[in-house]
């Protein structure tokens, strides 16, 4: 059973999702549908973000402490970087133990995620706001803003 | 230590998800919106991505909150002859049973949680999300980037810089069609065809 | 909203660190949490902010509609010129690492910095100057188009039909 405790997150992200799958095929007003629609849309956000999210893992922005130029004696230095996959972080931690260094290991979550999900974002907003121009623009058209009004109004006309 | 913030905020967006499923009135649900985001911003931060969680909380909690209540003041549901509006006039029709979008929903995600059960754990560093491009390239970004700790903004401006030039490009041309759609057409008088438009509507 | 002085003298208090925090996100960006996006959402937050508390007008003669329109336009072309610009001095598209200059990359000595102090770029140089210019891009284009939408949708009339 504890096996599937470990699920917790995608399933918190399937209520969401579901949440704003109902309210855009149950209601028929066009607002209430793109609100829907932007719930969605934030749970996929979270479905990556969580996706990438590693134990113990901290935000992929890196400590400065060697990299750049001018730097290369440096590379044995106290600290070293090491990334999420759990045989590479072993791998770096021994290499620098194996030369006498104290070695401080920084596990860093995935930022691929990051970054699919931050362009996401920015595209989401400006398809919503054509989406929401468009509802102005059906409820000047219409003087309505409910889906099956318009249809009717359209099967008439 | 985190589970006493985290289990909080997972339960108030579960919550404010129903709420803005189950309130009728908009100008409610548009403002839960933007808790949810909020909300939602919380969480990502928890999970380790500051830039979207920033980006969620700017873009979801503030500019589309904003945009829905511009777009909500042109679309009262009924006209009166006079007087102001009320608040009856942002509220959604009472809809239909429920049911049947309830059922097909409960089965959706039913299907989905069974889909959940081959997936990695949260969590797992050996997930294959965090092994398959190799992971290494974080710690090589900073040489490449000449010490740029930023691992996000490397990946989104210099190794994804093409999808970036792309992306910026899909924001340009949204707006444009928005100011295709709704812009007043006072200052072109030339252009027979928006003017047909506006005379069809007054 | 002009009969509530409270929103008003807040807002004039705040736009000024709005905007503040707008350019340290844009430039801080490759630093810390931050970049292009947030950097222009905050921007235009600002822009709408100011709008809506005085309304159209004054946020018209802050930034007109013809100058945003045309900064929509400018920060693609700053974007895509930077990966022209690559080009031309013989790289791949947005390929910054020939953006080489050389000039003035280490402090000057008379600033008295350790020789083996990080920060040794005083200008930046090939990747960071293309992420620099390229965040600048998407900076601009962002905050115009967030406020040409609010433009768009703020100057429309209610229909009464």
């Amino acid at each position: 059973m504890t096996d599937f405790l470990g699920l917790y997150n995608y399933w918190i992200v399937i209520f969401l999702m579901m949440t704003g799958f109902y309210i855009v095929i149950a209601r028929e007003n066009l607002i209430k549908t793109i609100i829907g629609l932007n719930i969605f849309q934030t749970s996929v956000f979270l479905l990556y973000i969580t996706m990438g999210k590693v134990t113990h893992g901290t935000a992929p922005i890196l400590r400065e402490s060697h990299g750049g130029e001018g730097h290369g004696s440096e590379h044995h230095g106290a600290e070293s970087h090491s990334v999420e996959h759990g045989q590479e972080l072993h791998a770096a931690t021994e290499g620098h133990l194996d030369s006498g260094v104290e070695a401080v290991t920084e596990i860093y979550s995935n930022p691929i995620p990051s970054v699919l999900m931050l362009t996401a974002i920015v595209v989401g907003i400006a398809t919503t706001a054509l989406a929401l121009a468009l509802v102005v623009r059906i409820r000047e058209e219409y003087g309505t803003i409910e889906e099956d009004e318009i249809l009717e109004m359209d099967r008439n006309s | 230590m985190m589970d006493f913030i985290v289990i909080p905020i997972l339960a108030l967006l579960a919550a404010t998800a129903v709420t803005v499923a189950r309130i009728r009135n908009l100008w409610a649900a548009v403002m839960f919106t933007g808790i949810y985001s909020f909300l939602s911003a919380s969480w990502m931060l928890i999970l380790d991505a500051p830039d979207v969680a920033f980006t969620e909380a700017a873009v979801g909690a503030g500019i589309t909150t904003i945009l829905m209540l511009a777009t909500l003041s042109l679309t009262p549901r009924r006209h009166r002859k006079s007087g102001r509006l009320s608040s009856e006039d942002f509220e959604e029709r009472p809809s239909k049973s429920p049911l049947f979008p309830l059922l097909i929903v409960t089965i959706t995600g039913c299907a989905l949680v069974y889909g959940t059960f081959d997936m990695p754990h949260f969590g797992d560093p050996n997930a294959p999300i965090q092994v398959y491009p190799q992971p290494s390239f974080v710690e090589k970004s900073q040489p490449d980037m000449h010490g740029l700790p930023n691992v996000v903004t490397a990946v989104l401006a210099s190794y994804r810089g093409y999808d970036t030039l792309g992306e910026t490009a899909v924001i340009f041309t949204a707006g444009i069609a928005v100011l295709l759609i709704l812009r007043k057409n006072t200052d072109d008088q030339g252009s027979s065809e928006s003017q047909s438009v506006t005379g069809e509507n007054a | 909203m002009n009969s509530f002085p409270i929103i008003r003298v807040i807002t004039k208090l705040l736009i000024p660190y709005i905007l503040l925090f707008g350019l340290y996100v844009q430039f801080h960006g490759d630093f810390g949490p931050g970049g292009g996006f947030q950097a222009g959402v905050i921007f235009a937050a600002a822009l709408i902010l100011y709008g809506l508390v005085y309304g159209l007008p004054a946020v018209h003669k802050v930034a007109p509609p013809k100058v945003i329109e045309k900064l929509t336009a400018l920060g693609l072309l700053v974007y895509a010129g930077t990966g022209l610009v690559c080009m031309l001095l013989g790289g791949n598209f947005l390929d910054y690492d020939v953006l080489n200059h050389g000039i003035l990359t280490e402090l000057p000595t008379f600033l008295d910095f350790q020789p083996g102090d990080k920060p040794n770029h005083f200008l930046p140089e090939g990747q960071h100057l293309g992420i620099f210019l390229v965040e600048l891009g998407v900076g601009i284009t962002v905050t115009a188009v967030m406020t040409m939408i609010f433009y768009a949708f703020a100057g429309r009339e209610r229909v009464t039909s």
